[in-house]
């Protein structure tokens, strides 16, 4: 634990003296703020419709479920999108110049470095998603939405950076061109998305192709319903990746 | 006792391409081994394998008993590698740097900003404690490159080509650290560059297209050459340089002599002065039948002949001609090896830069 955290702090330390993380966490900030605003602004119009129906008419809105989850939902996408950008020079750098053989004969396992460089990941893709607490916030301000919903959410979101975050790795560490890597995991993740929409056909096939997909596996959390079923496919996918990551770094052992 | 570095019948091969065959040798404690050999013979490879960077197809390691493949953590523990391009991040300041690579080689954080400042003392590396790395200067990320080899005080250093790129200042005081750090610790390193070898190292392993051609003392192996009778003896003599016009009485008084194949004017001829002459006694053993050291008689037949005698020394087989003896010859290239190793004498192969290039010996007036 402790080399990877040596790695990961590093990790950490290289990505903050470049501007790369910057853009990121800004154009994250930016995105999430306009869903958030377009969608709030929704949700007050709507609001003031209902009141002018006159209430009682049967609909009422709820923070949580009429907005709150979809706002969730639509991080997802953006997440979808941001990640390839947030793991795509992770192993790839190393390779290209060659800080790779530092680490491969280091007293370090192959598992260790591939985990210090997830935890690195996941930690700025953890400082993404505390800037969006700040637009919650004004939400906390002005209603009482439910705080447990909100938690289930963010680890929904959390498990969901951790899975694509765990894909990323693996193409960043099959090619020592940082670009290449990032269009990879791109392709690779749309993939991932559209089954979503394969799924809707149903049938078996259907149904395996759904649950597949790896944002389909969010709508239940930001609904704010945790079900094993999810928690156990991002931590299994996350886990694949991280294994075939490892595998991949054995390999290039191999080959040299 | 044990070998420091046991190569054990070490092969490597990438896909059927075979880097590296049977190679096998040890380093006991406190060597300096040269690895030498041409570009692409299995250097870097067969560091790869002893660092446990990449795992040998057959054959093993050992470092200190230890097997690099079956306990690799506690074996690399000991190793400190500076592999042919520095690993450096360039984000990073030279002291953040040295302390990540001392605690990824498992310093305790309590002991790692001693071992960066030791490893910063050792490499002169105080100026530029605070810089980014990716500003230094080639021969500064060279020197950053063998900090973070040496910052957990391993007992075993592995260093490949350490002074590629570096200008002939940088490369001797590359040289001296080296020496310095031998001792207590045992190098391996890896060199193309012949001087470096007689200068820096103990003991050489000549090694070209995968396989070991020779492993012993830079003076054992230049005297097993000699022995082997293809080498060519040099001589140099310092003598005063004559008069444009007037007839060469020194090199006729030296021709002359028996056995003697050539004499060469080496350097510029002053019309006044001194000049250098390069002698060149064919076989001295076998083919002539004259044994033993000939300056005495090199000496008398110049004076005999009334030119002042300045200077005289023994040039022997050089370093060179043995690399390129066990190097080429395979390869079919045995006369421009020849023709290079000619010219060899170990005083005039300097600073190093020139010895991948083909010279051509000094004209022979003749």
């Amino acid at each position: 634990m402790r080399n990877a955290l040596t790695i990961a702090r590093r990790e950490i330390a290289a990505a903050l003296a470049s501007p790369v993380a910057y853009v990121l966490f800004g154009a994250f900030a930016f995105l999430f703020g306009y869903f958030f605003a377009d969608y709030l602004q929704s949700f007050v119009e709507a609001g003031m419709r209902m009141s002018r129906m006159g209430g009682g008419s049967g609909g009422t809105l709820d923070v949580n479920s009429d907005l709150i989850r979809w706002l969730m939902a639509s991080a997802a996408i953006l997440v979808l999108f941001l990640m390839p950008l947030l793991s795509m020079r992770t192993v790839s750098e190393e390779i290209r110049s060659g800080t790779i053989e530092l680490l491969l004969t280091a007293p370090v396992t192959d598992g260790q470095i591939v985990f210090g460089k997830f935890l690195a990941a996941f930690a700025l893709y953890g400082v993404m998603l505390a800037m969006t607490l700040l637009h919650l916030a004004v939400l906390f301000w002005y209603s009482q939405p439910e705080v447990a919903p909100i938690l289930a959410a963010y680890l929904g979101l959390a498990l969901l950076g951790a899975a694509l975050l765990a894909l990323g790795l693996f193409f960043s560490s099959l090619t020592r061109n940082q670009i290449v890597a990032g269009l990879l995991t791109f392709g690779a993740l749309l993939v991932l998305w559209l089954l979503e929409f394969a799924g809707q056909r149903g049938g078996a096939g259907g149904r395996l192709l759904a649950y597949l997909s790896v944002t389909g596996h969010l709508e239940d959390f930001a609904r704010g319903v945790i079900t094993i079923r999810d928690l156990v496919f991002y931590l299994s996918f996350a886990g694949f990746w991280l294994f075939l990551t490892r595998e991949s770094l054995r390999s290039r052992r191999w080959r040299g | 006792m044990e070998p420091v570095i046991l190569v054990d019948r070490v092969s490597k091969r990438y896909g059927p391409a075979l880097a590296v065959s049977g190679l096998h040798f040890a380093v006991e404690k406190g060597e300096v081994l040269g690895f030498l050999g041409p570009n692409g013979a299995g250097k870097t490879t067969t560091m790869r394998i002893i660092t446990g960077f990449m795992p040998p197809s057959e054959g093993r390691v050992l470092i200190t008993g230890l097997d690099i493949s079956e306990a690799p953590l506690a074996a690399r523990r000991k190793i400190g590698y500076l592999p042919e391009t520095p690993p450096l991040y360039p984000e990073m300041e030279v002291s953040g740097f040295l302390g990540f690579a001392a605690r990824l080689r498992g310093v305790p954080g309590s002991r790692v900003p001693g071992a960066v400042d030791r490893a910063v003392a050792r490499c002169a590396l105080g100026d530029v404690r605070r810089t980014i790395i990716g500003k230094l200067s080639r021969g500064y990320r060279q020197r950053v490159g063998l900090a973070q080899a040496l910052v957990h005080d391993p007992e075993v250093l592995v260093l490949d080509e350490p002074t590629a790129g570096l200008d002939p200042k940088q490369i001797h005081e590359t040289r001296c650290l080296i020496r310095e750090l031998a001792g207590e610790r045992t190098v391996v390193l890896s060199t193309h560059i012949l001087p470096e070898v007689s200068v820096t190292c103990d003991r050489v392993v000549i090694i070209s297209e995968g396989r070991l051609r020779a492993e012993d003392t830079p003076e054992r192996l230049v005297a097993r050459l000699g022995a082997a009778g293809r080498s060519r003896e040099f001589i140099e003599i310092e003598t005063e340089g004559t008069p444009a016009g007037s007839p060469d009485r020194a090199r006729a008084a030296l021709r002359a002599l028996p056995g003697v194949a050539s004499v060469e004017v080496v350097g510029p001829e002053a019309a006044e002065g001194a000049r250098i002459l390069q002698v060149e006694i064919e076989a001295p053993d076998l083919r002539t039948g004259l044994r033993g050291d000939r300056r005495t008689e090199l000496a008398r037949a110049l004076l005999d002949a009334g030119c002042p005698l300045y200077g005289l020394r023994r040039g022997g087989a050089s370093l060179e001609e043995v690399y390129l003896a066990l190097t080429t010859d395979e390869a079919g290239e045995t006369s421009d090896g020849e023709t290079r190793a000619a010219d060899g004498g170990e005083a005039r192969i300097g600073n190093g830069e020139e010895t991948g290039k083909a010279r051509e010996p000094a004209e022979t007036a003749s």
